[in-house]
């Protein structure tokens, strides 16, 4: 039970959900860029949440199914085919063996999750499969995924699984340029009264300077009402920082800890997807909510997911 | 430990206790002490808990939370209250008495490119420079940037140096740098903007180890040339 690279794709890394309780020695979470469509992907595969699976850039892997298997594929659009058929996203499809999964061109997002029944077998380093680039370590060996690599699956009898959909409410609306909701961060109130204004009236671009632990915004400069100095405190996905230069930074998926940095806001998790399928010269614009709108829209999201939950165990039986 | 504390969200899946904004022993200990209180007496959603230098910030998953505590008014109110009872409670002088962690340090211009500048800035020579850092014992008050990387305090004031103007691509693992008041030890090669003055042999993260970090925070360091 198997999958083989044909080809490794330009940034292929294994995730999970990510690595909990080490944040203390300095140990950040990883995980999946876009959290929703990795999730999503399990489920659709008959998995828990939390298994390993592929996040995959543009250009992407091609992948041989050494076995028949179930297998879904969420968040950005890479046109997949399947022994050249194409295989839409966001529901589960049946691979027979020595099957090739390949992927002909990004038409949504920058990054895309396969998820395929069992999970991969990966070995987890501190409770988790995620990939940690920086440390190199984590995932599988810590590194992006080489062509001619062969990754075993965990209990991956062949099973015919039925086509699952999603709800409308779980498909997002990726775009080049969302309009992203935001809430204060702890420093908000130290930007200079424009600044606070600035942030939510200009458009931003995703800079080239971005990669999984954050991206660079372009954009009119933004500055602090009066010079402070900041002690490090604790950062997390989605927290976005004021650079000494006025521009900005989101950290993403593979963030840092700790920052000195000035936390004007953070996005809220709801909308974390639509930042995580950006890309360098995408563009983004800031509407700030109150708390209890995030909270709310992260219960409905939690309440659609587990709505799908209980839909595919049922079908898996 | 109630007094003089501000408490808010950091995004909306988490919370911080901030005691100050200074780098100080009680502040820490405060921090540290609220951060161990969850570790222990973890509540339904609870993630996790990390110190900082002072403050502590409080992971949890929303929807857990509010399952939990279904009469609250949100998951922040929850946490925010459950925080505010523990301050109330808990004794900073209950927190463990630290160990102290002897590191050897090489000190030849190869392991320390920045020893020349951090001592002509000072007006003191190289040996007292290495002295200076080497005669006094630092705290460990918190790990970031880095796996490992400790946040370290404080550097004798005549040696405390700001960072440099323009980071270097390539700090190797194990080097010891200056950041102002601060030194930490590069727990792997990174990009990097303190004041290197010297590298150890010693691991500081080894990250298939039992504890994949050697330094916790509240322990004790002290630098010792390398023989």
């Amino acid at each position: 039970m198997s999958l083989t690279l044909l080809r490794a794709g330009i940034l292929t890394t294994v995730q999970d959900l990510g690595r909990s309780g080490w944040r203390r020695c300095g140990i950040n979470p990883n995980g999946p860029m876009d959290p929703v469509a990795a999730r999503v992907a399990n489920l659709l595969a008959g998995n828990d949440e939390n298994n390993a699976l592929l996040e995959m850039h543009f250009p992407a892997a091609e992948i041989r199914f050494d076995s028949a298997v179930t297998f879904a594929i969420c968040g950005g659009d890479f046109s997949a085919e399947l022994d050249r058929e194409p295989v839409g996203n966001w529901r589960s499809f049946l691979a027979t063996k020595g099957s090739t999964l390949h992927f002909t061109g990004k038409m949504t997002g920058e990054r895309s999750y396969l998820a395929v029944r069992g999970g991969l077998d990966i070995p987890l380093w501190l409770g988790s499969a995620s990939t940690n680039l920086n440390a190199r370590v984590g995932g599988l060996d810590g590194r992006k995924l080489q062509a001619g690599e062969r990754i075993g699956l965990r209990n991956a009898e062949a099973q015919h699984s039925p086509v699952r959909a999603v709800s409308p409410y779980l498909l997002p609306h990726y775009s080049r340029f969302p309009t992203v909701r935001i809430v204060p961060g702890p420093e908000y109130e130290y930007l200079s009264k424009s600044s606070r204004k600035a942030l939510t009236s200009q458009n931003f671009t995703i800079s080239p300077r971005s990669n999984r632990m954050g991206f660079q915004l372009d954009g009119e400069p933004l500055s602090l009402g009066e010079p402070r100095e900041l002690i490090s405190s604790a950062v997390t996905f989605g927290t976005i920082q004021l650079l000494p230069d006025g521009q900005l930074i989101v950290l993403m998926a593979d963030q840092q800890t700790a920052g000195g940095y000035p936390r004007i806001a953070h996005v809220i998790s709801y909308d974390l997807p639509l930042v995580g399928q950006l890309g360098a010269g995408d563009k983004v614009a800031f509407h700030m909510v109150e708390y209890t709108d995030a909270e709310r829209l992260m219960l409905h999201l939690e309440e659609e997911l587990s709505l799908l939950r209980v839909a595919c165990r049922f079908q898996s039986r | 430990m109630a007094d003089g504390f501000r408490i808010f969200p950091l995004g909306d899946s988490a919370l911080t206790v901030e005691f100050g904004n200074e780098i100080s022993v009680d502040l820490n200990q405060r921090s540290i002490a609220l951060s161990d209180h969850f570790e222990s007496h973890p509540f339904p959603g609870f993630i996790e808990s990390v110190p900082a230098y002072a403050s502590a910030t409080i992971f949890y998953d929303v929807a857990q939370v509010r399952r939990g505590f279904p009469e609250s008014a949100s998951s922040f109110d929850t946490v925010r209250s459950l925080a505010d009872a523990a301050l109330k409670t808990i004794k900073t002088t209950l927190v463990a008495e630290s160990r102290v962690v002897e590191i050897p340090v090489h000190f030849d211009s190869t392991s320390a490119p920045d020893l020349a500048f951090v001592a002509k800035q000072s007006g003191l020579g190289e040996n007292k420079v290495i002295e200076l850092f080497t005669g006094r014992t630092y705290r460990v008050f918190m790990l970031g940037f880095l796996p490992g990387f400790t946040y370290m305090a404080e550097v004798d004031k005549r040696i405390a140096t700001p960072r440099k103007d323009a980071p270097r691509a390539s700090v190797p693992n194990g080097s010891v740098g200056i950041a102002g008041k601060q030194t930490g030890i590069y727990s792997l090669e990174s990009p990097g903007g303190w004041q290197i003055v010297g590298r150890t042999d010693v691991e500081v993260f080894t990250p298939h180890a039992k504890r994949p970090t050697l330094l916790q925070p509240g322990d004790q360091v002290r630098f010792v040339p390398a023989k």
